[in-house]
């Protein structure tokens, strides 16, 4: 997922005896499964927590284009090439999209984009770990492209119609995404020499916690999870999600003739699931406060880019006024 | 010599200054100074790699020696390369990367014209795909030029010192050499001449409606990007994007 810790401000969720009538009708619209549209009225924390979590998933597509960035001009063949290079293409349309979706809130993109170079705004801890071998671009297509899939499928049907419609329309080339990546390591392993199965094994060993680590903290330590769940901005919890992408990705492992860096992980009959071990919470922890190995890396390139650019977008400003001020004139 | 001798040449030509020119959009991943023009850059040199995976793929058909299009872009060392000098200059600012994108497209749109006519079938085919995306190509770095050109005056000094950087490497885009001209008068490629006023007009045209002064002819020198005589560029470039095919030989990835 990659909105993983969204404030909603709520310290608990109000019943509809409490709620005021404008209020009542929101939530009743919502327990009925209408979608709510710009126009309609909703409450203040519900716009505010959609910004912020639609601004995180906006944030983390652009992100995310750095570690893949990272190997696209090192690609080993036409064909790779140009697969990473449309899935980076990709990536920066779901970016621009779902900016255009936070924008239906009254937000403003490049005031939220600045609160993400300011170290103000979250995005998805997968992409401050580095991308160290080509078997890289098949993890992050599998793994981290499969989780985002997890949660936004439920996004799907989400209560805010923009950002629904947006998720049915993402969701779409994120499957892509993740069969092309899983079709990446498949290639190495059937087809790859003893160097590319181990770089295979070490991409897995490398992101397969970080990737659990994209579903957010265990419900347990989710307070803002209630007031999301009765606002159907969110649809299940953490820990259901995390468990439903394991319970699906063992068996896609398993076929690859790869293992997963856990002792833990092992079939539970009872359950009906895969048991697992404990995710390092200080780890995450750590990389969401901004001490991950990558955290300042991303950051800088982001807003180097911006402002290096400062220059260029005043010039398409400048022209654009200069050619209406002519046309006024003629 | 063979028959196909020069054709491969000239397949190798513009195959590789697509794969370059590609390669060098590819570095600007994450640093470009709008999400517009992130996707935008992705797109053209998506558009460029792949019209060099159609030529390299036509060139190792007629080369016939057991190389795919492949190898032929991941295990040529940089004397055997035979791209344009212009595509393998350093990105620079949004500027430089808008002059060497300009000059290049328009290069490419009036040669691709005169390649939609081919006598040679394969080569008309894939000009005629190239083509489409070629003119919207054209048309964008046009746009970018006229804007930063005659935008602001940071942007306009800029863009006087973008053009400034890369025109002297202009030269190979006017000039044909025996090649060229052999393959002309067998009807397979365009008369470079043409090609050659074509550009020089669509050059003066745009920077001129860009408030920008065109340069004197650009006069070669040394370098020769078609015989596989480089600027120092070149060897680095392929040095990154052919890591892989270079430190595991025959792998299948
Ligand atoms: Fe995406
Ligand atoms: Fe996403
Ligand atoms: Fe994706």
């Amino acid at each position: 997922m990659y909105a993983q810790m969204v404030e909603t401000g709520a310290k608990r969720v109000k019943t509809l005896e409490e709620m005021s009538p404008e209020e009542r009708a929101f939530q009743e619209r919502i327990d009925a499964e209408v979608k709510i549209e710009p126009k309609n009225w909703m409450p203040d924390a519900y716009r505010k927590t959609l910004i912020r979590q639609i601004s995180q998933h906006a944030h983390s597509e652009i992100v995310g284009m750095l570690p893949e960035g990272n190997w696209v001009t090192r690609a080993p063949t036409f064909k790779r090439k140009l697969q990473l290079m449309a899935k980076i293409q990709d990536e920066a349309g779901h970016g621009m999209y779902l900016y255009s979706a936070m924008e239906t809130l009254g937000a403003d993109r490049d005031e939220e984009v600045e609160k993400l170079h300011n170290g103000r705004a979250k995005y998805s801890s997968i992409f401050n770990y580095p991308t160290l071998n080509w078997a890289d671009m098949g993890a992050v297509g599998w793994l981290v492209d499969g989780a985002a899939i997890v949660n936004q499928v439920v996004l799907q049907r989400t209560s805010y119609g923009p950002y629904s419609r947006a998720m049915i329309r993402i969701c779409k080339e994120e499957s892509f995404h993740q069969r092309q990546g899983y079709e990446i390591l498949l290639t190495m392993m059937q087809e790859g020499n003893e160097a590319q199965k181990e770089m295979v094994q070490d991409a897995i060993n490398r992101l397969w916690w970080p990737a659990l680590m994209m579903f957010g903290p265990s419900d347990a330590d989710s307070p803002n999870s209630a007031q999301s769940m009765a606002w159907k901005i969110k649809r299940h919890t953490n820990d259901e999600l995390r468990q439903r992408f394991i319970d699906q990705t063992v068996p896609q492992l398993e076929f690859l003739g790869c293992t997963a860096p856990d002792p833990d992980l092992k079939w539970n009959e009872e359950r009906g699931h895969y048991d697992f071990g404990e995710i390092q919470w200080e780890e995450f922890y750590e990389v969401i406060k901004g001490n991950g190995p990558c955290n300042r890396e991303r950051i800088e390139t982001r807003r180097n880019a911006i402002e290096d650019g400062t220059w260029v977008r005043e010039a398409a400003v400048a022209f654009a006024e200069k050619k209406k001020k002519q046309q006024a004139a003629a | 010599m063979t028959k196909y001798d020069d054709l491969i040449e000239y397949l190798l030509r513009v195959g590789d200054s697509a794969v370059v020119k590609g390669q060098r959009l590819c570095e600007w991943c994450g640093n470009a100074p709008a999400l517009e023009e992130e996707m935008a850059l992705m797109n053209v040199g998506l558009d460029l790699i792949g019209q060099a995976r159609n030529w390299l793929d036509y060139a190792a058909e007629l080369i016939d020696d057991g190389r795919d299009a492949d190898q032929l872009a991941y295990c040529r060392d940089e004397r055997a390369y035979r791209n344009l000098l212009l595509v393998e200059q350093p990105n620079g600012d949004f500027a430089v990367t808008m002059a060497k994108q300009f000059f290049y497209d328009a290069w490419q749109y009036h040669m691709l014209q005169g390649l939609v006519e081919s006598s040679d079938e394969r080569v008309a085919a894939i000009a005629a795909k190239a083509l489409k995306e070629v003119t919207y190509h054209l048309r964008r770095s046009s746009e970018w030029v006229q804007r930063l050109g005659d935008g602001t005056e940071e942007s306009h000094q800029r863009m006087v010192a973008g053009v400034e950087e890369v025109w002297r490497f202009t030269c190979e885009l006017t000039v044909g050499d025996e090649v060229e001209q052999r393959l002309a008068e067998a009807g397979v490629i365009p008369a470079p001449e043409a090609i050659a006023e074509a550009w020089k007009a669509t050059v003066s045209e745009v920077l001129t409606a860009a408030t920008l002064t065109v340069p004197e002819e650009a006069r070669s020198f040394y370098l020769n990007g078609r015989n596989g005589v480089h600027s120092e560029h070149l060897g680095i470039l392929l040095a990154e994007m052919q890591f892989l095919q270079r430190a595991y030989p025959n792998a299948t990835w």
